[in-house]
């Protein structure tokens, strides 16, 4: 094997593990590229909010990671759960937030968002984008993307510094609370929530 | 009290605000550095919660109701006139905070955008260097506290104000106080920035109604949603990165 050869060879190892790599940044694009074109769709469709609820809700649990949002949100209370217990509350969690964003798509009638670039933090990507609002400056709006789940979902959502998950964390927390740490009465609460 | 005595004393009482912020400024410069970025520090909770408890008592009789009247009744594109004026404003006091955080290039693209503005929209009313691929650099003495190294310190929730900081409370009382818009001109015509100002406000309350109404009014506890919405948003403003949001949730989907 010649130098240039050797070279080659060793290139192409170094690059293996890369390439093995289930998640790439182009795939965690286009994923969210495929998620924002559902989002556009809905807010151009002018339909009724009751139906863009439902809408955002399939979305979300097309290209979310509804489980993992759920149960980080829910944090170390989120242990002790029956199986049962863990499908009725992450249930319970995906119609609270679909009910209390997907309101929030009104506002977004009339308006787009469009995808500016990716890139990798630690062992996931951020999908970086600008949402464009009538009447209001641009915001960014950005997406974490991971396959750890078996997919590539994403599993939160941040606008302009403020992170869907954490935010959520810290009312899920106080509604738990607000239960007395009673996690059944917390499901009950959530599917009145939102 | 007469006109005349009512200015001679605006530059003192000017001068005693500016220096007890300025003290209080060195105090907390000096006692916050081991409050840790992307962590609420918040000491203060119980009387920050009382001060809430009042502001949403104050935006229920108050700010709602006058800011629904004022989108109800105000056109849409009069209400973006006297936020392009309100804007316009403040855009002085943006440069100066602009040039004290060494970010010159901010500084020539508000100047420019100040002086085009004042001469081709009609005094600020309309918006045309928007134009240009020029965006505001929008800024506030908080922020210049936050260049020159001064640790945010701990939460607090002021009075009417809302949600804020140690830092950004000092940076707020000097945007008031050392606004070139108000300094500058005389009275009552330096009362036209705060005029444009409060509507400006009610109208992004009503723009906004949906979001404010949903964290004060629906939340579990709108006093810990105001206050993570608003450190993690600030810290974003100012570039500070979020490493909890960062942290990846499936190397433990149970951490605290």
């Amino acid at each position: 094997m010649n130098r240039r050869g050797f070279i080659a060879a060793l290139a192409a190892t170094a690059a293996l593990p890369s390439q093995l790599m289930a998640l790439t940044s182009s795939q965690a694009e286009v994923l969210v590229g495929r998620l924002v074109d559902d989002i556009n769709k809905v807010i151009a469709s002018g339909k009724s909010l009751s139906t863009m609820v439902r809408d955002f809700e399939g979305i979300f649990k097309r290209y979310g990671d509804v489980k993992i949002i759920a149960l980080s949100a829910l944090g170390p209370d989120a242990r002790g759960l029956s199986g049962a217990q863990e499908r009725a509350y992450v249930d319970a969690f995906t119609g609270y937030i679909s009910r209390k964003y997907g309101k929030r798509f009104n506002e977004f009638v009339g308006g787009r968002i469009e995808v500016d670039g990716t890139r990798k933090v630690n062992s996931f990507y951020e999908v970086q984008g600008t949402a464009y609002l009538k009447g209001e400056a641009p915001f960014q709006l950005n997406f974490l993307v991971s396959d750890r789940s078996g997919k590539d979902l994403f599993f939160d959502m941040i606008i302009e510094g403020i992170s869907l998950r954490l935010t959520e964390k810290s009312e899920i927390g106080a509604m738990l609370d607000k239960q007395r740490g009673n996690i059944d009465g917390l499901i009950t609460e959530l599917k009145k929530a939102g | 009290m007469s006109p005349s005595s009512q200015l001679k004393s605006r530059p003192l009482w000017r001068g005693a605000l500016l220096f007890v912020s300025l003290s209080v400024v060195s105090a907390c410069a000096a006692n916050n550095g081991s409050v840790p970025a992307g962590e609420i520090y918040d000491p203060q909770e119980v009387s920050n919660r009382k001060v809430h408890e009042f502001n949403r008592g104050v935006d229920r009789v108050l700010f709602r109701p006058v800011s629904n009247g004022y989108g109800n009744v105000v056109h849409e594109d009069a209400r973006l006139l006297v936020s392009n004026f309100a804007d316009h404003l403040s855009l002085p006091a943006d440069i100066v905070n602009n040039i004290l955080q060494g970010d010159l290039k901010g500084a020539g693209a508000n100047s420019f955008r100040f002086v085009f503005n004042t001469v081709f929209g009609f005094g600020g009313i309309a918006d045309p260097s928007d134009a240009f691929d020029m965006p505001r650099r929008e800024t506030d003495f908080g922020e210049t506290f936050h260049v020159w190294g001064m640790k945010e310190g701990a939460y607090v929730e002021l009075p009417l104000l809302g949600p804020s900081t140690e830092r950004d409370a000092m940076g707020t009382i000097l945007d008031f106080t050392l606004d070139p818009v108000s300094v500058l001109l005389p009275n009552p015509e330096s009362y036209i920035g705060t005029a444009a100002n409060i509507a400006d406000r009610m109208g992004d309350r009503y723009e906004l109604r949906g979001t404010i109404d949903s964290v004060l009014y629906e939340s579990a506890d709108s006093y810990a949603q105001t206050r993570i919405l608003y450190l993690q948003n600030r810290r974003f403003e100012l570039g500070v990165t979020a490493d909890d949001a960062y942290l990846d949730p499936y190397d433990d989907p149970y951490a605290e």
